[in-house]
C-alpha cells in the first residue's frame, strides 16, 4: 500500500479518537456499561435452579413418607411453600405462581414399600419454562431415586444394581454456570461495540452532513471504511482486555488457553461484525434505521449462537443457519480456548472461515458505500 | 468541448427525480478565474446543480466537464481539483479549529508542514489566530462560515463551489465574506457561488438566474439590468420570476 494512502487513513483514525475521547457520554458507554453488563448478566442469567417452591400433599402420613419429604425439606434447593390434604389446593398454588412443583404421595405408600409393590409418587411441574421444569424434575427424581436405592438395600441387603456408572465433568468440573456464561458474555460485549459504534458513527456523519464534505474529497472508498474500522476495532479489543481482566479477578474464570490466541480470534471476529455494521450504515440514512437493523440482526445472531441454549439441541435447519452466524463461531472458539485450553491447530479451520467472512463483509461495505449518489 | 479557458462546461445538463425535473437542460460555461453567481429562488434547483458539478450526485443526462474532466467517468479526478462548502454546516463541531484544518488538509493529501503553514496563514488573515484551539461549537455562525470557506480552499483547488455561503449571517459578515471570495479569485481560484440574495449578484462577474429548474438568463449584472430595464438585480429577478409564473398559468 502506498504511503500516501496510509496517511489518509491515519487522519481519519486520529479524528475519530479525538471525537470519541472528547464525548462525555462516550467514555462511560464504552468502559463502564460493559463491566456492569458483565456483572449483572453473569450473576443473574443462570440456569441453576435454586429456591424451587414445592407444594406437598402427603396422604400417607407415615414414617416412610415423612422421611422422604424430609429429604426435600433439608435440601437447599427446595422451599416448601405449602402442604395440604389434596392436590386441589396445590393446583391453585401452581396457578398463582406460588409453587413451581407439587409432590403427591398417595395413601398406602409405606405399605407398598414394605410389601414390595411399586409405591406411586406423583410429581407435577409448572413447565411454562420448559428447561427449568426439566431441571426441577431431574432434581426431584434424583432425590426420590436416592431414597429408593436406600429402601432396596434395606429390604434386599447385598443386592446391587447390575450397572455401576461413575461420571466426571471435564473442563468445568463443578458445573459452575458462570464458567460457561462469562466467556459468552465477553463475546456479546465485543459484538455490541463492534456492530454499533463504527456503523452508527458513519450514519451520524450522514445526519449532520459532514459526510458530504468527505465525499467531495478525493478520498478512496476503502480508506474511508478503514478509517472508520480501525479506531473502533482498537476500542473493542481494549474492551475485551477489560472484560477478561474482570472475568479473571471477579469470577475467577480459568484461562487455560493462550491469551494472545483469544485476542487474535477477537480481531478476526471483529472484522465480521464491524463489516456488517458498516455495511448496514451504507444502506441506511438515519441512526434510527441503522440501529433498528443492527438490533434485528444482532438478536437473531445472539439467540441462535449457543450463548443461552445449546446449539446441539437446535433443529438441523437452525444449525445450518449458524454457518453465517459470526457469534456462534466466536462463542465456540472462545470457550474452547478459555476453558479447554485449545490451541491454534484446534480452531484454525473455523478461524479461517471467519476471516473469509470478515473480508467479504468489509468488501461489501466498501462496494456499497457511495461517494456519488 | 474542452476549452482550456473554461473551468466548467455544461451542455443540456438534466437531473430528474422521478417525474420531477430539478435541472432542465442547463447549458452554461464558467471561465477560469471568474466569480460566477448561480442565482435562483429556494427550490429552483441550485443545490442540485452544484452537487452534480462536485461529483456528489449523478446527472440524468448531459455533457458536463469540470476542470476538464467528465462528471460521469472522472469524478475522482474532479474531486482532487475542487473545493466545496455545502449549505449544511460542514465542520466538525466537536473538534477545534486547527483539528478541522488538519483533518481536511490531511485527507486532501497535504503534508504536515503545509497544513500547519496554511492553517496559520488563514487564521491570521481572518484575524482569529487566538481561536486556533477553540471548539467549533462555541464559535458564532459568522466565524464558522468563514472557517468553512477557508477549509474549502486550503488545498488551493482550481474551482471552489459555495452553496449559499452567506445564509443566515449578518450584513457585515456577508461583506467580509465577499472580500474573502475576491481574494480567492485574485489568487486564481474560480468561484462558483449560489445565493438567493440578489444584492450579492452585483459582486459577481457573471450571473445565471434559475427559475423552476431552467436557466432564464445568463450575463454580466450590468448587461442583465440593461436588458430587463431594471435598476438593480432584485428587479431583474422579479421580472424573470413573474414571466415564468405567467407562463405556467
Amino acid at each position: 500500500m502506498h504511503f500516501h494512502n496510509m496517511r489518509t487513513i491515519f487522519y481519519i483514525v486520529q479524528k475519530e479518537f479525538l471525537q470519541v475521547f472528547r464525548n462525555r457520554m462516550m467514555l462511560p458507554i464504552i468502559f463502564v456499561i460493559p463491566v456492569v453488563q458483565l456483572l449483572i448478566l453473569s450473576y443473574a442469567v443462570t440456569f441453576e435452579i435454586k429456591n424451587i417452591n414445592l407444594y406437598i400433599v402427603d396422604n400417607d402420613n407415615t414414617v416412610s413418607s415423612r422421611s422422604l419429604l424430609e429429604h426435600f425439606r433439608s435440601s437447599p434447593f427446595y422451599h416448601i411453600t405449602g402442604q395440604g390434604a389434596n392436590s386441589k389446593l396445590g393446583m391453585e398454588y401452581i396457578q398463582k405462581g406460588k409453587a413451581h412443583q407439587m409432590l403427591v404421595l398417595l395413601p398406602g405408600f409405606e405399605k407398598n414399600l414394605v410389601t414390595g409393590t411399586p409405591a406411586r409418587v406423583q410429581v407435577i411441574n409448572d413447565a411454562i419454562n420448559g428447561s427449568a421444569a426439566a431441571l426441577m424434575n431431574a432434581y426431584t427424581l434424583s432425590i426420590i431415586g436416592d431414597y429408593n436405592k436406600n429402601i432396596i438395600s434395606r429390604i434386599q441387603p447385598g443386592a446391587s444394581s447390575p450397572m455401576n456408572v461413575r461420571w466426571s465433568f471435564w473442563f468445568n468440573p463443578e458445573l459452575d454456570y458462570k464458567t460457561y456464561m462469562v466467556p459468552g458474555i465477553l463475546v456479546l460485549l465485543v459484538t455490541i461495540i463492534g456492530m454499533f459504534l463504527a456503523g452508527m458513527n458513519v450514519v451520524r456523519e450522514k445526519e449532520i452532513g459532514t459526510i458530504e464534505q468527505i465525499n467531495v474529497t478525493p478520498i478512496k472508498k476503502y480508506q474511508f471504511i478503514a478509517g472508520k474500522l480501525i479506531p473502533f476495532w482498537i476500542i473493542a479489543l481494549f474492551e475485551l482486555a477489560v472484560g477478561l481482566l474482570a472475568a479473571r479477578l471477579i469470577f475467577d474464570i480459568p484461562l487455560l488457553g493462550n491469551i494472545f490466541l483469544i485476542f487474535f480470534i477477537a480481531s478476526v471476529y471483529l472484522l465480521v461484525v464491524m463489516g456488517i455494521g458498516l455495511f448496514l450504515s451504507t444502506v441506511t440514512n438515519t441512526q434510527q434505521q441503522s440501529m433498528f437493523l443492527a438490533w434485528f440482526v444482532l438478536v437473531i445472531f445472539i439467540l441462535m449462537s449457543g450463548l443461552f441454549t445449546p446449539v446441539e439441541s437446535m433443529p438441523q435447519w437452525a444449525r445450518n443457519l449458524n454457518v453465517v452466524n459470526p457469534i456462534a463461531y466466536f462463542i465456540e472458539m472462545i470457550r474452547m480456548v478459555m476453558l479447554k485450553g485449545s490451541g491454534f491447530q484446534h480452531i484454525s479451520y473455523k478461524l479461517g472461515l471467519l476471516f473469509i467472512y470478515g473480508v467479504a463483509m468489509l468488501s461489501l461495505a466498501v462496494w456499497r458505500y457511495r461517494k456519488t449518489t | 468541448m474542452n476549452n482550456p479557458e473554461t473551468a466548467i462546461e455544461a451542455k443540456d445538463m438534466v437531473k430528474q427525480f422521478g417525474s420531477f425535473i430539478a435541472n432542465d437542460h442547463l447549458t452554461f460555461s464558467v471561465y477560469k478565474g471568474e466569480i460566477f453567481g448561480f442565482l435562483g429562488a429556494n427550490g429552483a434547483g441550485k443545490t442540485t446543480a452544484i452537487r452534480i458539478l462536485c461529483g456528489l450526485s449523478r446527472p440524468t443526462s448531459g455533457e458536463i466537464r469540470v476542470a476538464g474532466y467528465n462528471v460521469f467517468t472522472e469524478t475522482e479526478k474532479i474531486k482532487k481539483r475542487i473545493g466545496y462548502m455545502s449549505q449544511r454546516f460542514s465542520l466538525y463541531e466537536d473538534l477545534t479549529v486547527s483539528e478541522n484544518f488538519r483533518f481536511y488538509g490531511g485527507i486532501y493529501g497535504m503534508s504536515r508542514t503545509s497544513i500547519r503553514k496554511k492553517t496559520g496563514e488563514m487564521l491570521e488573515r481572518l484575524g482569529i489566530t487566538e481561536l486556533s484551539s477553540t471548539i467549533i461549537a462555541s464559535l458564532p455562525l459568522g466565524i464558522r462560515q468563514k472557517l468553512a470557506f477557508s477549509v474549502a480552499i486550503m488545498h488551493t483547488p482550481e474551482i471552489v463551489f459555495l452553496d449559499e455561503p452567506t445564509g443566515g449571517v449578518d450584513p457585515i459578515t456577508r461583506r467580509q465574506f465577499w472580500t474573502m471570495i475576491y481574494e480567492a479569485a485574485e489568487a486564481g481560484i474560480t468561484v462558483f457561488v449560489t445565493t438567493h440574495y440578489m444584492d450579492e449578484a452585483e459582486y459577481c462577474n457573471r450571473v445565471s438566474i434559475m427559475v423552476d429548474g431552467r436557466i432564464e438568463a445568463l450575463d454580466t449584472p450590468a448587461n442583465l439590468k440593461l436588458k430587463y430595464k431594471a435598476s438593480n438585480m432584485n428587479d431583474v429577478f422579479l421580472k424573470l420570476a413573474r414571466n415564468a409564473g405567467a407562463g405556467r398559468e
